[in-house]
């Protein structure tokens, strides 16, 4: 789980300019050697996504990659059906969106004693949810599944998205803790003294102040829900209720005869809200400030 | 435990009241902890308190034992700690950590780093792109991608056929060394935007310094700018030693742990025993043990935190 979410902040980092060095002597060999270093690797790591996009779009696809002779749209079509990708889709954003609006709103609740008073059980109450947020929960589906048997929620979308937000919960209350402390407090004191309660005071001032910094939280919940397959590939045993991730693995999972072209489509597709909404966050919503947030103890 | 600490209040400082008075305002400042806590107590909590549990029953996957499983004690642990097979599984376990997290994410990631510092701008933001789009795709598709990029007919043999060298099926033969390789791909972009953000933060009169000091390049990274980042470096490498330790996906696609048990690492193990063997008590106890690694590590990582804020 840790993964997950520090880093999807940290990622936000990427679009801030580099300070570069200064002019050193060597410093016109180091930077070529640099750029032809950068240059390998780059080709490197572009091979197997070069085969993805190219693949989805090769009548004659395989597990080569090639540039195609012709281009068709024809795996979209394809896997383009409400049992294939419709409904699971549907479903993934079903999960996701629960996950992350049950994380956010628990965590700003949670978040606000921890940044505002002093509670002496604050700071243990700290250490635990991060020490939560290292333990593999989401590594340790047997137990899980047996107890999701014992409690009669196996197969339910419900206790699925409640486990996600579960998981990510750790992570989101560390990260908007971080975030609510950058918020002023003098901003209250007024809304306070006019007799604004507690909630009041959440919902007009500080989750509006701190807007990019809970779209922070929530996508980063969102992709990891989205993204995740073990979970759901354990807890989800109807096709009617299975996301994406799992209804992909099913469908591929028999790897003797794998349509390649159809199987790149089908990841296209499930992958495409992951990268718009990563680009998204990266370019609008401030990058220092979210990377200090994921890090900072 | 829910009282205030003496120093009183940080933001509004609470004015002598009655006693029941201000047990009153306590518990309404404390309420807003209740949805987090009940979550994490039902489903965090509850996971670990059942999987400790679990571990000591006969619980099957299905038939009779699937309802009404027994307590048979330590028997799981005891047949654990006499399996080849678990003691395998560790050992992958921590090469794969070791391999892909510890030292491949980690060395390329920095090196990238220190390579993006003094790139140009243009080969700078392609190869940045291209190295955190492999780490933005859901861990199932970069599976699909580099299985595809491993497999007998696939593109690493191709590429091999083109120099003339025949290729091996290389998930086959070297299963543990294409998912080391595949983790490397997929993870390295973490521990790179970790280290970019690091190297920002190095004040720039430090190597300058060093330089009109007559330092060279290696030996201003060596005693200037590690030394710098080394508690960047020390909180990525426990990060990404926990992400590795369950990674779990990108195996199960690439070779079910296969052939046989050679690349089962502790996720996949578990997996394994509890749902392809049926015995879910075994895959419970396996799951324990894991939590236990993963629980040493959370303890130093906090530390490790902790020792660093009284540092600044």
């Amino acid at each position: 789980m840790t993964q997950r979410l520090t880093s999807q902040t940290l990622g936000l980092a990427a679009s801030r300019p580099d300070r570069a060095g200064p002019p050193t002597v060597g410093g016109r060999r180091i930077s070529s050697l640099a750029n032809v270093v950068l240059a390998m690797v780059a080709v490197v790591f572009l091979l197997p996504l070069a085969w993805l996009l190219l693949a989805a779009v090769d009548p004659a696809a395989s597990s080569r990659t090639q540039v195609p002779e012709t281009l068709t749209l024809d795996h979209f079509s394809a896997v383009l059906t409400t049992e294939l990708t419709l409904r699971p889709l549907t479903n993934s954003l079903l999960l996701s969106t629960v996950a992350g609006t049950v994380t956010v709103v628990a965590s700003v609740l949670a978040a606000y004693p921890l940044s505002r008073y002093r509670l002496r059980f604050g700071k243990h109450f700290l250490y635990t949810v991060l020490f939560g947020t290292s333990l593999p929960i989401t590594a340790i589906m047997v137990p899980v599944y047996s107890l999701a048997v014992r409690a009669g929620v196996l197969d339910s979308l419900a206790a699925t998205s409640l486990f996600m937000a579960g998981a990510s919960l750790p992570i989101a209350i560390w990260m908007t803790k971080n975030f609510m402390d950058a918020v002023p407090v003098s901003l209250e004191e007024a809304a306070r003294v006019d007799g604004a309660t507690l909630l009041d005071r959440i919902r007009y001032i500080i989750v509006p102040l701190m807007r990019p910094g809970l779209g922070v939280v929530f996508t980063f919940v969102f992709v990891q829900a989205w993204g995740n397959f073990f979970v759901p590939f354990v807890l989800l045993l109807s096709p009617r209720k299975q996301p994406a991730a799992v209804t992909i693995f099913t469908f591929f999972g028999q790897f003797g005869t794998v349509a390649y072209g159809q199987l790149a489509a089908f990841s296209l597709i499930y992958t495409v809200p992951v990268i718009a909404l990563y680009a998204v966050v990266s370019r609008g919503l401030g990058g220092s400030f979210a990377v200090s947030s994921g890090m900072k103890g | 435990m829910t009282t205030l600490a003496p120093e009183g209040v940080a933001a509004y400082p609470v004015p002598r009241r009655p006693r029941w008075l201000r047990g009153l305002r306590i518990v309404g400042r404390v309420l807003p902890l209740a949805p987090a806590v009940v979550i994490l107590l039902l489903f965090m909590a509850g996971p670990i308190i059942w999987a400790v549990y679990g571990s000591f029953t006969n619980t099957a996957l299905t038939g009779s034992n699937a309802r009404n499983p027994a307590w048979i004690g330590l028997d799981n642990y005891i047949k654990l700690f006499g399996d080849p097979t678990f003691f395998q599984s560790l050992r992958l376990t921590v090469l794969f950590v070791f391999a892909s997290a510890v030292v491949g994410q980690n060395v390329l990631g920095l090196g990238l780093a220190l390579a993006m510092a003094r790139a140009g701008k243009a080969v700078r933001a392609i190869a940045g792109t291209i190295v955190v789009t492999a780490w933005v795709l859901p861990e199932l598709v970069a599976a699909f991608a580099a299985y595809a990029y491993f497999t007998g007919n696939g593109t690493l043999n191709q590429m091999l056929g083109a120099l003339g060298v025949s290729g091996r099926n290389w998930l086959f033969d070297f299963p543990m060394a294409t998912v080391i390789l595949a983790n490397v791909w997929r993870g390295t972009a973490f521990s790179m935007l970790v280290y970019q953000a690091a190297l920002r933060s190095v004040p720039p009169e430090l190597t300058e310094a060093a330089s009109l000091d007559g330092a060279g390049t290696r030996q201003s990274l060596l005693y200037v700018t590690l030394p710098v980042i080394r508690s960047s470096i020390a909180t990525n490498l426990m990060l990404t030693t926990l992400q590795t330790l369950s990674v779990f996906t990108l195996i199960l696609v690439m070779t079910s742990g296969g052939p046989g048990f050679k690349s089962s690492t502790l996720p996949v193990f578990a997996y394994q025993e509890a749902f392809k063997f049926g015995d879910i008590g075994y895959g419970t106890a396996i799951a324990t043990v894991m939590l236990l690694i993963g629980a040493v590590f959370a303890v130093a990582y906090i530390r490790l935190l902790g020792l660093e804020r009284e540092r600044t």
